[in-house]
């Protein structure tokens, strides 16, 4: 996609027809994301349990901590046998590990990929670059803090981690799902604006919509 | 380039657009021939967060771009501002899965400017470290190959064994990846006991496994048909596109940093050079498949031939003063990937002038890739990309 | 082996400076102009044909960039550097993308850290590494990263910072 592809155009059918489109509103939908509130009472505890015994994670290693995320598929931490899987594409994931930290360039990508996953969803991120900035402190390219961006629910700190302390992270994270209390996704929803505001003072190419599902 | 593999390429060419004047045919996005495909920061045999923009007519690539910048963080600006001991916890991370030969580099930079002599159970260490570095380096690369052709079991299996390898490294250093281990005038700590034993156990295992993926994947007939007369490099594009490592020596040259300028003990090892004739994508693999063995066989020689006693620290000055005269070096490696260097600018005063990384995966992932793939078939790409081994922080750094 | 290099090319190139101790590094100093013509004539005379790398270090002070291509020959194993100084205002040099083809990568990268020019390279004027960057090129020494960083992105409050010296120093010697 470049920046001109996104503005008013005129395109011609198959038929030989000449009509205009307008990319932002005609190929993609200008909605904005919703809340979703949870059912009444132990529906919702049921729900719960189910959503945290099967957490599927996007395989999308974005920075260091994407070495030490192998070792969880191995039968020697073995992360599987938790309920989590790994996925290939965000249309059946529903946890995002931010591992580590993020350039201006895979932020842009992360975000797109966020918006694309399906509720309710949880963001986890890994080691300290995503908490203040880790040893990238004084870097131009890397981001300082990931919640400002996107809706953290459980850091884990380290740089690495070791596979245990990423075990002992998808645990608190189960706990507070059963809780009802990872609700990143609505606070999203919620927040939009500001994120949003966040998010474009950092990219500075913005060529996508703003809600990208 | 693609010579007879699963997915020919002949038959009726006359649908595909023909070349123009400077043998690249016209790519007219319009036209609605062909396609852009991004194959992307996230992708089959992940090594790294790298895309490549293909444009594609029917099954076949017609050009590729690498796109890469997703990983950068601006190291040497960062060197810069630090000093000279205080960029060792930096500089682990310029290649992730294989951070001691950034540390060796370094270290080895900073004595060659200013004098400092590494005892001899200090070179010993370092040797020990970096082949063991080399070691996991291959093992999980082996599984990213099988996994870039669908086979998942071997991935399973090479992660298990790199785990014993982190596992030896976490007795050795206090850590399973950022070891900052090798430090300038020798290594921080010495063996532990029983650690040979525990090494040699290690190594049984690793072979055995080894005999194992030998028949599974290198026999293989479903992997043959994949990979035989797959991104084919030729010999005469070795020095125009700098090419090192195993991508070379497959193609028949005979570089090897470990021969040529020895470092460390490697002046008192005996090996053998791996090299192939026909560099297709199989012929490489099956070469590091050889030089893991070759690895295991310099372990077992490193640990036997070891001093037991012995300084492996020189005494160091104040290192938070600590300056170097002006000069240049520059200092070079084998790691997994090819020659790997370190060229370090310091004008005399306590913070780098400047550290400029050379990595392997700078020329082949960028100009050799993408003169590799065109005429690929997209089914293909991945495999190419795994072959190559390229490790994208290192390009961006 | 070096001293019959070196005195070839003196034959030839104006040699301000020969340094490098060891027996297979030195690094020669040849003026802007010669710079490339000196290595193509080590590459196609001498056998220095595998390029290292191509890159440039900043010297603020006297306002000038100094490129080095490192140059390494497979033979008999030995590196040679050739440095040359370019102004910093207006930083242009000829491209040696005919010698190797991979040479453009590197010229790429020079072109957006670093602001030097390389007409002629085949895609020099792509974005390489940065995206959307609107500063100047961050590897120049006038470019602060750290004021920078503190004052584009949002920082999370409660990090401290001490001097390693003076906290080594209170360690140590708290008495003192």
């Amino acid at each position: 996609m470049r920046i001109d592809d996104l503005k008013k155009k005129m395109v011609a059918s198959p038929d030989g027809e000449e009509f205009e489109v307008d990319p932002m509103t005609d190929y993609f939908c200008s909605d904005r994301p919703e809340v979703v509130k949870p059912v009444k009472g132990i529906l919702e505890k049921f729900y719960n349990w189910a959503r945290s015994e099967s957490i599927w994670i996007l395989g999308f290693g974005t920075g260091c901590g994407a070495i030490e995320m192998r070792p969880l598929m191995t039968p020697r931490f073995d992360a599987y046998r938790y309920g989590i899987q790994w996925r290939p594409t965000p249309r059946q994931a529903n946890m995002l590990i931010v591992s580590g930290y993020l350039s201006v360039k895979t932020l842009k990508r992360v975000i797109r990929v966020y918006e694309q996953m399906q509720n309710p969803k949880y963001v986890m991120g890994l080691g300290s670059c995503t908490i203040n900035g880790g040893m990238y402190y004084d870097s131009y390219n890397t981001i300082k803090r990931l919640d400002y961006y996107l809706p953290v629910d459980v850091y884990v700190a380290g740089c690495m981690p070791r596979p245990e302390a990423l075990l002992a992270g998808f645990e608190k994270l189960k706990q507070l799902i059963r809780e009802g209390n990872a609700e990143g996704a609505n606070d999203y929803a919620n927040r939009f604006d500001w994120y949003k505001a966040n998010q474009k003072a950092v990219i500075l190419n913005w060529d996508m919509p703003d809600y990208n599902w | 380039m693609n010579k007879k593999g699963l997915f020919s390429l002949e038959g009726d060419r006359s649908m595909y657009p023909q070349p123009g004047a400077d043998g690249k045919p016209e790519i007219d996005l319009a036209s609605h021939k062909f396609l852009k495909l991004w194959q992307g920061p996230n992708h089959p045999g992940i090594t790294g967060n790298m895309s490549v923009e293909l444009t594609v007519c029917g099954d076949e690539v017609v050009e590729a771009k690498t796109h890469v910048g997703y990983l950068h963080r601006g190291f040497e600006k960062l060197m810069e501002r630090r000093k000279y001991i205080q960029n060792f916890p930096l500089v682990c991370r310029i290649a992730v899965p294989e951070p001691d030969y950034n540390e060796f580099n370094y270290a080895t930079a900073i004595e060659r400017l200013s004098g400092i002599e590494v005892p001899e159970k200090g070179l010993w260490l370092r040797t020990l470290t970096l082949e063991m570095a080399r070691l996991q380096g291959f093992l999980m690369w082996i599984g990213g190959m099988a996994g870039a052709v669908g086979f998942g079991t071997v991935g399973q299996w090479s992660n298990y064994l790199r785990d014993l390898i982190l596992d030896r490294f976490e007795e050795l250093t206090g850590a399973r990846i950022y070891h900052i281990y090798i430090l300038p005038g020798g290594v921080r700590n010495d063996l532990p006991e029983g650690f040979s034993a525990r090494m040699e156990e290690n190594l049984k295992e690793i072979t055995g496994f080894m005999k194992d993926i030998r028949r599974v994947l290198f026999d293989n007939y479903v992997y043959k048909k994949r990979t035989v007369g797959v991104g084919y490099i030729d010999p005469t594009w070795i020095y125009p596109y700098g090419i090192v490592g195993p991508n070379a020596r497959a193609a028949g040259s005979m570089n090897d940093v470990r021969k040529d300028s020895p470092y460390g003990k490697y002046a008192e090892l005996d090996f053998a050079v791996n090299h192939a004739v026909e560099s297709d994508v199989y012929t490489r693999s099956f070469l590091r498949y050889r030089e893991l063995l070759t690895d295991v066989g310099l372990i077992r020689q490193i640990l036997h031939k070891m001093p037991s006693q012995g300084e492996f620290m020189a005494k160091l000055p104040n290192m938070l003063n600590f300056t170097i005269p002006a000069g240049e070096t520059y200092v070079r490696s084998e790691c997994t990937r090819g020659e790997f260097g370190y060229y370090l600018v310091s004008d005399g005063s306590a913070y780098p002038r400047r550290v400029n990384v050379r990595g392997p995966s700078y020329t082949h992932a960028v100009a050799l890739l993408e003169k590799m793939l065109v005429n690929a078939n997209i089914a293909d790409v991945a495999q190419i990309m795994v072959s190559l081994h390229t490790y994208p922080p290192e390009i961006e750094r | 082996m070096f001293d019959q290099i070196i005195a070839a090319v003196k034959e030839q190139f104006t040699l301000t400076e020969v340094s490098g101790a060891g027996p297979v590094l030195r690094f020669i100093t040849v003026p802007k102009d010669q710079a490339v013509n000196a290595v193509r004539f080590l590459l196609e005379k001498h056998g220095y044909k595998h390029l290292v790398l191509l890159t440039a270090v900043d010297f603020l002070e006297v306002g000038e960039f100094q490129l080095t291509y490192l140059l390494h020959n497979p033979e008999n194993k030995s590196d040679i550097g050739v440095r040359t100084r370019i102004d910093r205002e207006g930083a242009t040099m000829e491209s040696a993308h005919d010698l190797w083809p991979t040479i453009a990568t590197y010229q790429r990268e020079l072109r957006e850290m670093f602001g030097i020019r390389f007409p002629g390279s085949p895609g020099v004027d792509d974005d390489f590494i940065l995206e959307g960057w609107q500063q100047m090129p961050p590897y120049r020494r006038d470019f602060d990263t750290k004021v920078f960083a503190e004052s584009f992105y949002p920082q999370r409050e409660g990090r401290e910072t001490h001097d390693p010296a003076t906290y080594m120093k209170e360690k140590l010697y708290p008495n003192e």
